[in-house]
């Protein structure tokens, strides 16, 4: 090849001193045997283009030696620190070297740290081609053969799902009745969770034409022969209200059921026993409520003009929750009355008034 | 470094034109040090024997002009979409159609296979490159199916032209494109038809009656539009590319055998 030639070429003028300038020399037999004379080289040429480098690549072998020595290094730290060198874990391993090398670095990160290179060192794709340069990928070609090679599939499954189906309706057996993949309760995978599932980096465009290709295959009847492959894509919502623990209900002396919460609002904190006794008497810190929330008319669920009133909201509907039924619950979880208000007092900053308040602008 | 470079140029084949580049290379000063043994004369006999036979795959046997004209690949499209280099390789034009000459066809196509068998038989790389959307995934699948390479998505920027760039530094190029359909969804030429000009990348494409053949040093005058066609193509070029390599394989064998003897 044309290319491979030049450079043989060039490996002549190295030979008789010259440095790196491209020449275009004829490949006829009576190229002189003189030294060539460098008429001016760019030091463009010498210099690093770092920019173009990249992120630095480690060998295979570096990272090899490195693991070797994590290792030998894991057993002298174990003796050192008088403890055994086969059961020595990691943590055993932060807390020896936060023993042995004190530091009061505020950054963790610029702490000394003992690691498996593993997590030191960023992960790089292995090579992806054998001994004689043949790739292993029939789509490396792409670029991105992760992801073609899934579009491939799911393409490959909705032609072999039709077949399926031409085959039933040959047959006559064809019904739109069939056996339907639960969706409900799960979420297509985000792009950054299929980034990491192909480890390769998709554009917004991808992940949409994804999704459809995934849609269009879940929209045909006999999509259930691939309901495996699909929910591998789907990811599974939490159901909100299993997650709220529903205090037990206790039994006083008397027989009467009641039971204890707990709420939290800004820096108040509310206590609250819940009992049955059906009386409707509220009583607060030994005062009566009325005492304590005397503007109030209205019912005590609209409590807003006071943060002590919130903490105490959520406690009583905390306790509330072991005296009602499922169907309650999932109700008083709908109204929002479950979910503990996260807001604080935010601070005062010096040279502003407040918070947010700054001081009177001058113009001049 | 040079010897290294020379073996990698004799390994890859590049075309009978630079056959003699090879040659004249090794007219210089810095020749490969190892004189040749048995081992390698073996091994150029493996390689440079079926060059010098003229249908050494017994590829005319694949088709006849008769599934070619089946397969409705003498089909061009309407006469105002004609290109106007593509006039040699037509028949005539039939109420507004163009027909494409199935004899020049076969030739055409006879000289296609050979090649790709052979680029095949010295282990080269072989990229299937198509920009139809209809069949993408039929050539896919040949590929995968020969062992070989396909690039039906998005063509990038430098991918052949920036390559360490684009995969890593030290990947291998391939050593074929084939082109089942050159224009790509714009009605523009690929542009994987210049690229691999400009590195020196042999290209074989199945040109249509508005595709420009220029810079395809084998074209194949015929229908790239048709299922059945696509078809056709697909399973004559996994044919030739199944029987080189199994040709490859029992020559190796066959000279293991004796050379171990």
């Amino acid at each position: 090849m044309a290319a491979s030639g030049c450079r043989g070429v060039r490996s002549i003028l190295w030979k008789y001193g010259s440095c790196g300038k491209n020449f275009c020399v004829s490949r006829s037999k009576t190229v002189p045997q003189l030294p060539v004379r460098q008429i001016c080289v760019s030091s463009s040429l010498w210099k690093k283009n770092l920019a173009a480098a990249g992120p630095q690549k480690f060998t295979q072998e570096f990272i090899d030696k490195q693991v070797e020595e994590f290792e030998v290094g894991k057993r002298h730290l174990a003796n050192m620190m008088g403890e055994d060198p086969e059961t020595f874990t990691q943590e055993d391993i932060d807390r020896s070297i936060a023993y042995l090398f004190p530091s009061g670095l505020f950054e963790k990160r610029a702490r000394p740290v003992m690691k498996h290179p593993d997590e030191i060192f960023p992960k790089q794709t292995a090579i992806q081609w054998d001994a004689e340069g043949r790739p292993f990928h029939f789509l490396f070609y792409t670029g991105r053969q992760s992801y073609y090679s899934l579009l491939h599939d799911v393409y490959e499954k909705i032609l072999a799902i039709e077949r399926h189906q031409d085959k039933m309706r040959n047959k006559g057996l064809f019904t739109s009745e069939t056996k339907q993949i639960l969706l409900t309760g799960s979420r297509w995978l985000l792009k950054e969770e299929i980034e990491e599932y192909l480890v390769e980096n998709i554009s917004d465009h991808d992940y949409v034409r994804l999704i459809q290709l995934m849609e269009k295959l879940l929209s045909m009847p006999y999509c259930s022969l691939e309901e495996e492959f699909i929910l591998k894509f789907r990811k599974q919502l939490e159901a909100q209200s299993s997650k709220h623990e529903i205090p037990a209900l206790q039994y006083d002396p008397q027989g009467v059921a009641f039971s204890v919460a707990d709420g939290r609002r800004k820096t108040a904190k509310a206590s609250i026993t819940l009992r049955d006794s059906g009386s409707g008497n509220i009583t607060i810190n030994g005062r009566n409520y009325l005492h304590c929330f005397p503007l109030l008319q209205d019912r005590e669920q609209l409590m807003f003009p006071l943060h002590f009133a919130g903490a105490l909201r959520l406690a009583i509907s905390r306790a509330l929750l072991s005296f009602v039924s499922e169907g309650e619950v999932e109700r008083i979880r709908q109204a929002g009355l479950l979910t503990a208000d996260p807001r604080i007092r935010e601070r005062k900053k010096p040279g502003q008034e407040g918070a947010r308040k700054k001081f009177t602008w001058k113009k001049r | 470094m040079a010897a290294g470079v020379l073996s990698g140029v004799r390994q890859v084949l590049r075309g009978p034109r630079l056959v003699s580049a090879v040659l004249s290379c090794h007219g210089q000063t810095f020749s490969s040090a190892a004189a040749p043994d048995t081992g390698e004369t073996v091994r150029d006999k493996i390689l440079n024997f079926p060059i010098t036979q003229p249908d050494y795959f017994h590829l005319s046997e694949l088709f006849t002009i008769k599934d070619l004209f089946e397969a409705r690949v003498h089909l061009g499209h309407k006469k105002g979409c004609r290109h106007r280099l593509m006039e040699p390789y037509l028949f005539g034009s039939r109420l507004d159609v163009d027909i494409i000459d199935l004899e020049q066809t076969a030739e055409h196509l006879q000289q296609a296979l050979n090649f790709t068998a052979h680029v095949a038989y010295r282990g080269g790389i072989i990229l299937f490159v198509s920009r139809r959307r209809q069949f993408g995934h039929l050539i896919e699948t040949t590929a995968r199916e020969c062992g070989e390479y396909a690039h039906t998505r998005y063509w990038k920027g430098g991918l052949l032209t920036n390559a360490p760039i684009q995969y890593s530094p030290g990947v291998r190029l391939p050593d074929l494109v084939i082109f089942f359909s050159t224009l790509n969804n714009v009605f523009q030429q690929h542009v994987g038809i210049r690229d691999a000009a400009k590195m020196n990348i042999p290209t074989v494409g199945i040109v249509d009656s508005n595709c420009n053949p220029s810079l395809i040093p084998y074209p194949v005058p015929g229908n790239d539009d048709t299922p059945v066609a696509m078809e056709m193509y697909c399973r004559l070029f996994k044919m030739t590319i199944n029987r080189a390599k199994d040709k490859r394989r029992q020559m190796e064998l066959l000279r293991g055998i004796s050379a171990s003897v």
